[in-house]
């Protein structure tokens, strides 16, 4: 293959994020376009994932804001003639999207050259079998295992291998499907549920206790093949490595285990054909050095994503290059800029990355970690000791927890792993059980095991002895923050910090260059420890300015953070500053180190912004692009003399503090739902019985609805206000009226001083209670009169002025009977920045960014008139999360989002829809409602789906009421001991296709059987509709568009 | 805990913590930046006078296997001893783990009698290397304001540490005549895999006119400068006319360049690690190598017949040599790796096709 001749390539994304595929593939996905724009190459790229920084304006050539589907990229395809197609950026969407394309004959059609490893190599390695089969001819060891395609010979292969069994299916991701099993009843149970994924499982003999370890490997099609960096998990094996704590370099492997991997990792890849990069994992016993081959990922993946961030090796980019034909030989490290990119990494510090859990905004969820990802974003920390860098990780959760501390563990048995085992283990070992103990309990080694009780020994001594300049810097080196030992030695964090500072106990600066010092670096990638006693910098940057990153993703804070933070950045350097950005999330662009002059990929606690700032003395710091971690420093930071640029402190506080803001928004005479601070039980019963119920409680200072509850009579009153309490005790308990049934809007805007520069008003399709960040949202809105409109300016111009706003915020806004009443106001990039950035085609943050700085911008006066529509929609990985209930209310539940464009606001409804994985309904469609109100509201819709030819089929109330009013439908039971025809079976004949299924809010855990019929739908990948103005939408959708008429147009052909 | 300093020629003063066996020693500072493989790295000959720095924080993590001999040899080393003169980490694990372990790193230090310090910013160090070579220092133990240590008399460091006596491992058929230098282990292990009986012989043995009888020549790794070899560069020099097979490895190899009439010289800090890209110019194919060496034959300083085979893609020193007609090979890596990467292994089998 010969690169001159390629003129331009197809880039498939991975769609919205999801659990399994988040952030590291718009890391993946932007590396690669700049490495062929590079080339010279012309880039179409497919996401619908619009708040990622690879869809925007400057990367590719073209972007295409549809679902990444067969369907829609064939018909790109047509569209755009690309000489080749790129599948190995866009996680396990892109390349089973790839694969689907290959097997019907489109690539070959279209003569579309698939770049990289071949669709052959894919599927040998995606179909688990034919992997097996592969791995024993070349004479390696995979473990004893069978594939089956039903549940019967599951049993078969099971009884033959022995009990204890993981199933694990093909073609999918995260460990989707997979699990341990120990008995014919467990087996038989996940057998059925994997099966409605994947076609494919494998039964495989478990391989308990054995430490699990990855290489990542890149390979060009010269041959030359290294591999960047190897990983242990501090998790053995049954968890799977999203799950797993994860520590680069491995520290337990000596030389003789750590070369026998790489090199069976090198064979494996060179038998494969693999040309670009890919993920090998192994099982390795603990009491020899037996090894098992897991499985290749021929793809780049969040382990990629990790290794190219521990590294500083832009693995992405090179593994585009080396797609496009590139010598790896001849390529350069981007860091040294003077040596070769074929060499193998040395570092001298140890990463530790932990997994970011979300588990408690769900329902009923199990609170088991497994074989299955449920984990929703991740932190890295890089130190010179594994203490130093593994408390460093767990402050970067951003969970409460200011390191290890043995009293932060709650209910996890070590044995049966949740997210706080870590906890559990340093717990138990404060409490005097021994390593060994806890190394049979599991399975994580020993090494690891002693050096928690390292740290758990210091956290005695902190609490017992008297502090001096001797243990202060014995806890510093091991990790501790000034907040941990504030705690443990009963002072202030103040404190701490002055008595560190008179001692001189402060941080080093430390470089990742690669090479472990042997070449200078050319690039300022950077951590602090306390294990040195030298800076690597001098310090002497002027016309720094700082910006804070998002920190981990998780539920409400995700990619688009990461889009504000690295456009914030981008301005700065046209603005000819030097920006200086700090992150700690390894799936993001933001810690790419060429998207910044320096880049600290550190904590964003205040003790270490604090650290940075001190020794950069930047200009000033902007903590209103990265959500809610840096904006909740604000204050802080103000009181330790920190420059903050843009709004002030102050006004950051009085707008989150819902107390302050509620009272500012009355004296500013606008109206909002009716509240009250509340102190006592008694004063929040008062409050609602005089308002009436349904009320809102919410404390101050989250993000997404966290711990925010509607209670519908005093019962739920008290049980929530106990819970909000146990959130955020600094902070007083707002409860407000419920609004049912109003529209709900948000308004974006930039401001400077207090004056409006520029804003767009977007609208939620669901009513007010579904929380914005799960909200389909349109743009620009659909059902606000022009006075509405009007009036939401007015209003929001008016807080604006009163907060000093300058910079980004966000307001929202109930309408209901052309009343507007305010709910809330972020200082801050909102979560729709990014989408109305670039449906607007305005760059918010740029113009933010500006107006922080200082520029003289001119203000717009005028809303936003453009004639096509995008629409916003969330997406769900309750699939992920066994147990969880399916449904949306005010907590917010989605993983992602996507944003699509249309000429009418159905066309773009239709394809967002599509996007987060809806597939149309072809024939059956089971209607279940809760409520009068519901049936009545649904009544006409089911009529159209009645008149379009569909089965319906209904649960027996709704089947009562619709009957009545004269809609015959089949009646199906809920319940397994019914004699009718049971929803169970008819889910697991796949009879179904989509549910609608909608209780109220009030009632939605108390109608029986309603749990059990979404969960399934859930597990038997049925499609699920819970809201009402959502099944409604989508009802008229369909009605009116048929697949073909949904326009397959680029971003820029929308004008 | 008893502390200690490391001491630079330059003026440069580190404090450390013992983790070795307290006295002090001199030598030439350098630094390898491996991950993994300290039992190995220190029980190589190569290092023999140097204090070794490793650039990799955690140090001790897997203890150290135990002494057992395999065909003679020991099996988890490189040979029978701690070779260098001193340690240096930044961070020493006092726990280890691992299945094969026996002792921790500290106690092995200790029985052998070699000094090593730990909570030294082991990064700054290298980068003081880096930017003024490669030079001598001092690990000295006690508060007194410490003088210069008398360096060690000028000794020749391949005779300290290559054998007395000569020592079979038979094997098949073909004789290997291994020149001791410092071999590692791996090397001899290298060999017999190829079922070569190998005749290990001392450095400075007369190959020339020796009653056994061999099929090719091995000139071993070793320390210290290769000029130093004349002895056995000029008996090289007259072996060449008989077009006999030649591998020579590392120092071997710049002995061989040095016997071919090229000359070498020393690096600024050397090549120590196990990622270094060598390029093979007549394929281009590029391999990571393990290595570990202070000087390197000079570019240009070849002629004709013999042919520049390999370079570091890096540096674009020479990595390998050959000759257009006859059978010489020399590598300036160690494709018998251990510690450090397997890639280049398939230099034996070359070596052993030349051996028809
Ligand atoms: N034979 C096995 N025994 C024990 N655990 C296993 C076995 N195979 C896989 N696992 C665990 O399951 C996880 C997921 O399996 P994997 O094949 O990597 O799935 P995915 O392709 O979704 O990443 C692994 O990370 C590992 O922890
Ligand atoms: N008074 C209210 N009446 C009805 N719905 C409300 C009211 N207040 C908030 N909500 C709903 O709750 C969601 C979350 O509330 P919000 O204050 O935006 O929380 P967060 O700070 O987490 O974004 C909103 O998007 C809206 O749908
Ligand atoms: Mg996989
Ligand atoms: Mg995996």
């Amino acid at each position: 293959m010969k690169k001159d001749k390629i003129k331009k390539v197809l880039i498939l994304g991975s769609g919205a994020l999801k659990i399994g595929e988040a952030g590291e593939f718009d890391y993946s996905g932007s590396q690669a376009i700049k490495a062929f724009k590079e080339l010279g190459i012309k880039v179409v790229l497919i996401n619908p994932n619009i708040a990622t920084i690879q869809t925007s304006d400057y990367l590719a050539n073209r972007v295409y804001f549809l679902p990444v589907s067969p369907d829609f990229v064939c018909s790109v395809i047509k569209k755009e003639k690309p000489d080749a197609i790129l599948l190995g950026f866009g996680g396990q969407t892109a390349l089973n999207c790839g694969v689907a394309l290959a097997e019907s004959g489109v690539l070959k059609k279209y003569k579309v050259k698939v770049l990289g490893t071949s669709i052959k190599t894919i599927k040998a390695t995606e179909d688990r079998a034919e992997f097996a089969k592969i791995i024993k001819k070349i004479g390696l060891k995979c473990p004893n295992s069978q594939a089956v395609y039903s549940v019967t010979t599951a049993q078969k292969a099971a009884k033959k291998i022995g009990f204890p069994i993981i199933i694990r299916s093909a073609y999918s991701l995260g460990g989707k499907g997979s699990g341990v099993v120990r008995n014919d009843l467990q087996l038989k149970e996940l057998a059925k549920k994997s099966l409605a994924f994947s076609k494919q499982i494998l039964v495989e003999e478990y391989l308990d206790q054995w430490k699990e370890i990855e290489y990542e490997v890149m390979r060009d099609q010269f041959d030359n093949c290294i591999t960047v960096c190897n990983m242990e998990n501090f998790d053995p094996m049954g968890i799977h490595t999203g799950e797993s704590i994860v520590v680069a370099p491995s520290q337990t492997l000596d030389n003789y285990q750590y070369h026998l991997l790489r090199q069976v990792a090198i064979k494996i890849i060179r038998y494969l054909g693999i040309v670009g990069e890919c993920n090998i994992q192994f099982a390795l016993d603990p009491k020899s050095n037996e090894y098992r081959i897991i499985e290749v990922n021929a793809r780049l993946s969040r382990s990629s994503a990790l290794a190219s961030k521990v590294t500083g090796y832009p693995i992405a980019f090179i593994a585009a290059k080396l797609a496009a034909g590139c010598n790896l030989s001849k390529l350069n490290n981007s860091i040294t800029k003077s040596t070769t990119a074929c060499f193998e990494p040395a570092l001298d510090y140890v990463a530790v990355k932990i997994p970011r859990w979300d588990l408690k905004k769900f329902k009923q969820v199990s609170p088991l970690i497994g074989s299955e990802m449920k984990s929703v974003g991740e932190v890295m920390a890089i130190g010179r000791k594994f203490e130093e860098a593994l408390q460093k990780a767990i402050r970067m959760l951003n969970i409460g927890a200011d390191g290890l501390e043995s009293s932060l563990s709650q209910t996890d048995k070590i044995s049966n792993p949740t997210p706080q085992r870590i906890f559990s283990i340093a717990q138990a070992l404060f409490l005097g059980k021994k390593i060994d103990q806890i190394h049979k309990l599991s399975g994580v080694d020993l090494w690891f095991l002693e050096k928690i009780l390292n740290i758990v020994k210091i956290e005695k001594k902190l609490k017992t002895k008297k502090i001096n300049a001797d243990l202060l810097l014995t806890a510093k080196k091991f990790g501790f923050s000034d907040k941990q030992i504030a705690k443990f030695s009963g002072q202030s964090e103040e404190k701490i910090r002055s008595l560190r500072i008179r001692n001189k106990i402060t941080p080093f600066v430390k470089k990742i260059d690669t090479l472990a010092a042997e070449y200078p670096a050319q690039t300022n990638y950077l951590y602090l420890t306390y294990n040195a006693g030298f800076d690597d910098l001098n310090f002497k940057t002027k016309n720094q300015v700082m910006v804070l990153g998002s920190g981990p993703y998780c539920i409400g804070s995700s990619v688009e953070f990461d889009w504000c933070a690295v456009n914030a950045a981008k301005t700065l350097r046209q603005l000819a500053y030097k920006s200086v950005m700090i992150n700690c999330n390894p799936e993001t662009v933001s810690t790419d180190y060429d998207e910044c002059d320096k880049l600290y990929f550190e904590e964003l606690t205040l003790e270490r912004v604090l650290d940075i700032y001190d020794k950069e003395n930047p200009k000033g710091i902007i903590i209103s692009m990265g959500g809610q971690i840096p904006n909740n420093l604000a204050l802080d930071l103000e009181k330790n003399k920190v420059k903050i640029m843009g709004t002030k402190a102050q006004s950051i506080d009085r707008a989150e503090n819902r107390h302050y803001f509620s009272k500012l928004i009355d004296e500013l005479k606008i109206d909002q739902p009716a509240w009250q601070e509340c102190l006592s039980l008694a004063q929040a019963t008062n409050f609602a019985k005089t308002v009436g119920y349904p009320v809102l409680i919410r404390p101050s200072y989250v993000l997404s609805g966290a711990a925010m509850s509607i209670a519908f009579n005093g019962d739920e009153l008290k049980a929530y206000l106990l819970k909000a309490t146990q959130v955020n005790k600094k902070h007083p308990v707002v409860v407000t009226k419920f609004i049912t049934k109003a529209n709900e809007i948000e308004f974006d805007g930039v401001a400077q001083n207090g004056r409006l520069l520029n804003w767009a008003i977007s609208e939620h399709i669901e009513n007010a209670g579904i929380h914005s960040g799960d909200a389909t949202i349109v743009l620009p809105v659909q059902n606000l009169s022009f006075k509405e409109e009007k009036r939401i300016t007015e209003a929001s111009a008016k807080i604006c002025q009163k907060l000093k706003i300058t910079g980004p915020f966000n307001i929202q806004f109930l309408v209901k009977d052309k009343e507007i009443k305010v709910i809330e106001c972020n200082l801050r990039a909102s979560r729709t920045l990014p989408f109305i950035s670039k449906i607007a085609k305005i760059n918010f943050v740029n113009l933010a960014t500006k107006a922080i700085l200082g520029r003289k911008i001119l203000a717009v006066k005028k809303p936003l008139a453009i004639d096509y529509i995008g629409v916003k929609a969330p997406q769900f990985s309750f699939s992920r999360l066994d147990g969880a209930d399916p449904v949306t209310g005010v907590e917010m539940a989605s993983t992602g989002e996507v944003g699509c464009l249309g000429d009418t606001f159905l066309e773009a409804f239709l394809k967002s829809i599509l996007a987060v994985g809806f597939s149309l309904p072809q024939k059956n469609i089971l209607i279940s409602l809760g409520g009068e109100k519901n049936k009545s509201d649904f009544l006409e819709s089911a009529v159209i789906l009645k008149n379009l030819g569909f089965n319906l089929y209904t649960t027996s109330e709704t089947n009562k009421y619709f009957t009545s009013h004269g809609l015959a439908t089949k009646k199906l039971a809920k319940e397994n001991d019914s004699k009718l025809p049971k929803i169970k079976d008819y889910f697991e004949k796949r009879k179904i296709e989509l549910m609608i299924n909608v209780t109220d809010e009030e009632f939605v855990n108390k109608i029986k059987g309603d749990y059990e019929i979404r969960r399934k739908a859930i597990d038997y990948n049925i499609g699920l509709i819970t809201n009402i103005e959502l099944a409604k939408t989508f009802i008229q959708a369909i009605a009116k568009l048929k697949i073909n008429d949904l326009k397959i147009k680029a971003w820029d052909e929308y004008i | 805990m008893t502390t200690a300093s490391l001491e630079l020629i330059n003026g440069s003063k580190y404090k450390g913590i013992s983790f070795g066996f307290d006295k002090n020693v001199f030598g030439e500072l350098v630094f390898n930046t491996g991950m993994v493989g300290y039992p190995e790295a220190l029980t190589d000959p190569s290092y023999a006078g140097q204090i070794l720095i490793l650039t990799y924080p955690l140090i001790g993590n897997y203890g150290v296997p135990p002494k057992i001999k395999e065909a003679g040899l020991n099996k988890y080393f490189e040979s029978e001893k701690i070779q260098v003169s001193g340690l240096i980490v930044s961070e020493y694990s006092f726990y280890y783990s691992h299945w094969q372990a026996k002792q921790s790193l500290s106690q092995w230090l200790k029985a052998e009698k070699i000094p090593a310090l730990f909570d030294i910013d082991t990064r700054q160090l290298t980068k003081e290397l880096r930017s003024f070579g490669t030079m001598s220092g001092q690990i000295i133990f006690g508060n007194k304001k410490s003088k210069f240590l008398v360096r060690p008399k000028p000794e020749n460091l391949v005779k300290k540490v290559s054998i007395q006596k000569p020592i079979i491992y038979q094997a098949g058929k073909k004789k290997i005549m291994l020149l001791d230098c410092g071999v590692k282990n791996s090397i001899i292990r290298n060999l017999l895999a190829r079922n070569l009986t190998v005749i290990r012989v001392p450095w400075d043995y007369d190959f020339l006119n020796t009653k056994y009888q061999f099929d090719g020549l091995v000139l071993s790794n070793g320390p210290g400068d290769p000029n130093d070899c004349d002895l056995l560069i000029g008996r090289l020099k007259q072996f060449l006319k008989l077009k006999k097979p030649i591998l020579g490895i590392c120092l071997g190899n710049q002995i061989l360049a040095l016997a071919a009439g090229g000359s070498t010289y020393k690096l600024k800090y050397g090549h120590r690690c196990q990622n270094q890209p060598c390029l093979n110019l007549l394929n281009q194919r590029c391999y990571i190598t393990s290595q570990n060496h202070g000087y390197a034959i000079k570019s240009g300083s070849l002629s004709k017949p013999w042919l520049t085979w390999l370079i570091n893609a890096n540096d674009k020193t020479i990595e390998g040599i050959k000759h257009k007609d006859n059978p010489f090979l020399g590598v300036q890596f160690h494709p018998e790796a251990n510690p450090g990467p397997t890639d280049t292994n398939f230099i034996f089998d070359d070596f052993l096709n030349l051996l028809k």
